[in-house]
């Protein structure tokens, strides 16, 4: 059908012989299986420290804020870059499955259910960091515009730090409504599929009842495609808005008209550097090469590329406008930036952020599975260092040059961080054995356009799909329980529906030529009557099983070989 | 009341979309088709109506956006005017600059919700709903048309024989 069709040109997104029932196999396959050792132990390692980041947050909530390296002057560090570098993080989820849904781009399908899930994992690693900096975190709700206790005083509506609350919790709240609805009928699946009670009682909880009918669907893809419009001015809006947080500042190197579609890029790049970590891995422990393919890591690496240069722009525009601003306080900044005692911070940056990505320009290296992974650990860092930069530079030498000081974390600090990252990983970790990793819908909706098994029916000019003529009619109304006795009776009522051989008119078939039928079978059939392939081309459920208590041997063998089907071709090559 | 209902499986959705277009030819009524993944064309093959939750997701999002506006205006600008940064509240269209953002979150999130939510009540779905089609394989690989029985049972069952069906189905159904 024309629906189906794509350019050749196009390579195939799943590869492999894979039938839309061997998508749900393969999907539902690390959900249904048991964790091997290697998650139990990475799991472990998570917890570990994720224990260790409650730990920090509880002495530091207990205490105070002062248990971290904060100083007079550098009064704002490590809370801010972890806040930043995790809401980055989360930019890749919904821009995957928003814009590229919306630009058509097949290929996201792989990928935008585990992208969508980092998203909201890292958003929640985010928001916890101001939280925690609020030093009360129980009057956190305090950034909702409510009166107080002492009179109508609000909120400040013309704070960026106000905006971001509006933007993140819209971010998250939108991004887990927008993953939940697409996990509907795949949570279904594994719901229809589920052997135990517990698990079918937990997916059909999960599932809120999906039943697939044709108007879910037509409604399905409405919402999702409204999801999309509405998502992705929403993603570029959070990070515009973090950036506010610096931009709307007089401090030199934040005070920067460049900055929200600076951060937005890099918020992008740093989302893509992610994915592949945890994809590259995921692939491979999961087994679903055939899904995510290195032609999907080649893509997420043009995306990197091109966002990290993007970056690098950023970064050499940033420091033209310093010089030619001709404000000494602005030169000074990236001078010092350059130069200063943090040189080592954003030499690392630009090594990270602007070089290492330009190896992808070489095809051998971004279709390289090593070399992908490597590059994405690379870019995480130089992101967290870039936040690192803005942040800790900018501050650390102010207007006065008395209170110049520099930044150094306490255990508190990098212990909240690891435990960030510690909790990061056992939600994706607990997240990858018991949710469909893949929108396995949407790739059974692409299966016949970009699956290998498709491609190549197209490519030799075969047909995609055969109607069955064998249909079986199964009527559940009037249950009819049939006996079947052996007796001149039911052969005769073999041949009514078969017919009968005349050995005047017809000429005898070999019936060996059919699969599944041996030179001892066929004497049998000859036996009974049957010597044309016309015969046993008519042949149905019922006088299967009629063969079967006739000759009494292979039960339930001419079905599985569809000897119908095979005599009905043989018939019409005759 | 119970009917009786013919279940016609398929195994492919270009089979699926044929069937459904000769049985539309031959002036039956199909009652639903269960598909496991979306078939582009299917509704209209069909004969279903378009879906309407796009325009409520505009109405959404104007509501969203008319409360971020009273809100704001309320707050700022008539309870408690303030001069912040000596930036003094005097109007709400002066001060618009700065409540750009929250405007554009609220029509988001008012917009992205409520459309969401409205999606579940109209097609019923919520925790602990239980699922309503007839068989599990159409969460997997199999398509299924639902048409009800009005003593044509013979002529139905023959017409969708012809169309591939893999697995013809009558029972007995109670309507809700």
């Amino acid at each position: 059908m024309a629906s189906h069709y794509e350019a050749p040109i196009r390579k195939a997104l799943v590869i492999g012989d894979k039938g839309y029932h061997d998508v749900t196999v393969d999907i539902a396959a690390p959900v249904e299986g048991r964790a091997n050792k290697h998650w139990w132990i990475v799991f472990s390692i998570a917890m570990v420290a994720f224990l260790w980041g409650m730990g920090c947050i509880i002495y530091t909530v207990s205490t105070g804020i002062g248990t971290w390296g904060l100083n007079k002057t550098v009064n704002w560090a490590w809370d801010i870059t972890n806040f930043v570098w995790w809401v980055g993080i989360g930019h890749a989820g919904t821009l995957i499955s928003a814009v590229l849904l919306l630009f058509r781009q097949k290929w996201r399908m792989a990928i935008n259910r585990s992208a969508e899930a980092m998203t909201i994992f890292s958003v929640i690693q985010a928001g916890l960091f101001p939280i925690i900096h609020m030093g009360r975190p129980w009057l956190a709700y305090w950034v909702l515009p409510i009166p107080n206790q002492f009179g109508s005083l609000w909120v400040n509506f013309n704070s960026p730090l106000l905006w971001d609350v509006f933007a993140i919790s819209t971010y998250l709240s939108v991004s887990l409504v927008f993953w939940w609805t697409g996990l509907l009928p795949d949570f279904a699946m594994l719901r229809d599929r589920a052997v135990l009670p517990f698990q079918k009682k937990i997916y059909g909880l999960l599932s809120f009842g999906w039943s697939g009918r044709a108007k879910d669907w037509q409604r399905f893809e409405e919402v999702s495609l409204v999801l999309a419009g509405l998502a992705t001015p929403l993603v570029l809006s959070v990070h515009t808005i973090v950036s506010f947080d610096f931009a709307t500042s007089v401090i030199p190197g934040w005070h920067t008209t460049i900055f929200p579609p600076y951060f937005v890029a890099g918020a992008i790049f740093s989302g893509f550097a992610m994915v592949n970590t945890l994809l590259i891995i995921m692939r491979k422990v999961c087994h679903l090469e055939s899904y995510i393919t290195v032609q999907h890591i080649e893509l997420m690496n043009i995306v990197i590329m091109l966002t990290g240069s993007i970056v690098g722009c950023a970064y050499i525009t940033e420091l033209f406008m310093a010089w030619y601003s001709g404000v000494e306080y602005e030169q000074y900044a990236f001078l010092n930036r350059a130069t200063g005692p943090y040189w080592w911070a954003y030499w690392s940056m630009m090594t990270c952020n602007v070089f290492s990505p330009q190896f992808m320009w070489f095809k051998k290296l971004r279709t390289s599975i090593m070399f992908s992974f490597f590059i994405s650990i690379v870019v995480n860092i130089g992101m967290w260092f870039e936040r690192f930069v803005i942040i800790v530079t900018s501050l650390h030498r102010d207007y006065l040059p008395s209170s110049w000081s520099m930044f150094s974390p306490t255990f508190v600090d990098i212990g909240i961080f690891i435990g960030t990252i510690g909790f990061f990983f056992v939600l994706f970790l607990l997240y990858a054995r018991t949710f469909p990793v893949i929108a396995q819908a949407e790739v059974k909706s692409i299966l016949k356009a970009s699956g290998d098994k498709y491609k190549k029916l197209r490519d030799a000019g075969k047909p995609l799909y055969q109607i069955n003529g064998v249909t079986e009619i199964v009527e559940t109304v009037k249950e009819e329980e049939k006996t079947i006795d052996i007796d001149d009776k039911e052969v005769s009522a073999l041949f009514d529906t078969i017919g009968v051989f005349n050995a005047d008119t017809d000429t005898a078939d070999d019936l060996k030529k059919v699969k599944g039928i041996g030179p001892k079978m066929e004497v049998t059939l000859n036996e009974i009557g049957i010597h044309t392939f016309a015969q046993v081309s008519k042949m149905t459920e019922k006088e299967y099983d009629l063969l079967d208590s006739i000759t009494g041997s292979f039960p339930g063998r001419a079905q599985r070989d569809d000897w119908a089907g095979q005599a009905n071709k043989l018939n019409s090559n005759k | 009341m119970a009917s009786k209902v013919l279940h016609a499986y398929y195994d492919d959705d270009d089979v699926l979309m044929l069937a459904v277009k000769k049985v539309k030819a031959a002036k039956h009524h199909i009652d639903e088709v269960y598909c496991p993944f979306p078939v582009h064309g299917l509704d209209k093959a069909m004969g279903l109506a378009p879906t309407r939750l796009a325009i409520t997701a505009f109405i959404y999002g104007c509501i969203g956006l008319a409360v971020a506006v009273t809100m704001m205006n309320y707050i700022m600008i008539e309870d408690w005017p303030q001069d912040i940064g000596g930036k003094p509240s005097f109007s709400y269209i002066e001060n618009m600059p700065a409540f750009v953002p929250i405007m554009f979150e609220l029509t988001v999130f008012f917009a992205a919700h409520l459309m969401v939510i409205t999606f579940y009540l109209r097609s019923r779905l919520w925790p602990f709903k239980k699922a309503e089609n007839p068989d599990v394989r159409t969460t997997d690989d199999h398509f299924l048309m639902e048409i009800e029985i009005h003593n044509n049972e013979n002529e139905l069952k023959e017409l969708l024989a012809n169309t591939g069906a893999v697995e013809i189905n009558i029972s007995e159904k109670n309507s809700h």
